[in-house]
């Protein structure tokens, strides 16, 4: 049996290369459109130094609860975005994942897809987790979009949870049971 | 002393003295009940010297918008519980709330709802945060109804996140806005 994990169709999962990817993660955090699409944290633009140590950082993490993957793509090798999961709870099988394309022009190619697709094999079949967790904000239609065509289930509505732009937003809890995405697996 | 911000009905907020109140936490530590209540690591017993040093260890690396007290009774010295705000001070001006009371022959006595309305009052007035939520365990009902008096909303259930006593539970999520918060003040003080 062949099970392949990190090779998708036109991406791979690969770790974090200092050398390499501290360049481009350094220059997604110099885009304020994009983090607020998927950070709660005020926007800071961050160095390739600075990306460095908190990688550095994350690697104490690394393996306990924290399983973090750079996207490549394969026709280049680039590092065009990241998915990870993070804050594992292995007595109860539940965590919490986060999941981005970098550059906008990456985006709206299908890439985010087969890496989301990687990522829950990944969890419900290397881990063995029971479930899926992650939020988006009210103003991102896109990721509410993207999160139910791959069956996570809005779970939790937190009322004006998020200040931006002048206005409260709620933040969207989502969450997949590996028994759902395992009856919506050979199907597109 | 007399009535202050950190002063209820029942209770008193103070703060963290790692000795005294190891000694106690370490007590609670064994009522693997009480932690299942409240937490979602496994439980496991504790020496009071253990819990001192995590007190220690958390009082240094704490950070700006973490505010966690100790609860007391206002006839009395004892510790009987923990309670607090955390994340508090961001942009959002949203933050997590905990509470629990360890000492058993107080449960249901409106000991942890006193410490909770200090608290609310404290992050609303003195943090002048717009939201507070928090976690609740399905099988805690005591508690989801103590909330729901409180003024906290139902904003919906991680599902199945839980798994104890043989069965999978979910993990309620419950909030309230500031607004809220005042227009029950009002509504009490008639």
């Amino acid at each position: 049996m062949v099970l392949q994990l990190f090779e998708g169709e036109k991406i791979r999962f690969a770790p974090f290369d200092p050398e390499r990817d501290a360049e481009p993660f350094s220059r997604w955090t110099h885009d304020p459109e994009s983090l607020r699409l998927i950070e709660i944290e005020p926007a800071r633009p961050l160095s390739p130094f600075q990306i460095k140590k908190r990688f550095e950082e994350m690697e104490k993490e690394m393996g306990r609860d924290l399983y973090y993957f750079v996207i490549r793509a394969k026709e280049n090798d680039r590092a065009i975005g990241f998915a990870y999961i993070r804050w594992i709870e292995w007595n109860h099988g539940n965590a919490f994942f986060n999941l981005a394309i970098g550059s906008p022009d990456d985006r709206r190619k299908g890439l985010g897809n087969e890496a989301l697709q990687m990522l829950l094999r990944y969890a419900f079949e290397e881990l063995n987790l029971y479930r899926m967790s992650t939020f988006t904000m009210e103003y991102n239609i896109g990721a509410q979009r993207f999160l139910e065509k791959h069956g996570f289930q809005q779970e939790v509505c937190a009322r004006e949870a998020i200040y931006r732009d002048g206005k409260y937003w709620d933040t969207l809890s989502y969450g997949l049971l590996a028994e759902e995405w395992a009856a919506g697996q050979g199907k597109p | 002393m007399s009535e202050t911000i950190f002063t209820g009905k029942l209770t008193r907020l103070v703060g963290i003295e790692p000795e005294k109140a190891g000694e106690r936490m370490a007590q609670w530590s064994r009522d693997s009940e009480y932690v299942q209540l409240y937490n979602s690591s496994q439980a496991a017993p504790r020496y009071a010297k253990q819990i001192q040093d995590r007190l220690r260890n958390e009082l240094d690396k704490a950070r700006p918008g973490d505010f966690y007290f100790l609860v007391q009774p206002l006839d009395d010295e004892r510790v009987i519980g923990e309670v607090g705000l955390w994340s508090a001070l961001t942009p959002h001006r949203n933050a997590w709330l905990a509470v629990a009371i360890g000492e058993r022959e107080l449960w249901g006595k409106g000991y942890g709802s006193d410490a909770v309305r200090i608290t609310l009052r404290y992050g609303f007035q003195e943090l002048n945060l717009h939201r507070i939520n928090l976690n609740v365990f399905g099988y805690n009902t005591r508690a989801i109804r103590a909330y729901e008096k409180l003024g906290f909303a139902h904003e919906g259930a991680i599902r199945g996140a839980l798994k104890r006593y043989g069965r999978r539970w979910d993990i309620l999520f419950m909030g309230i806005l500031r607004e809220e918060w005042e227009r029950a003040q009002v509504a009490g003080s008639k």
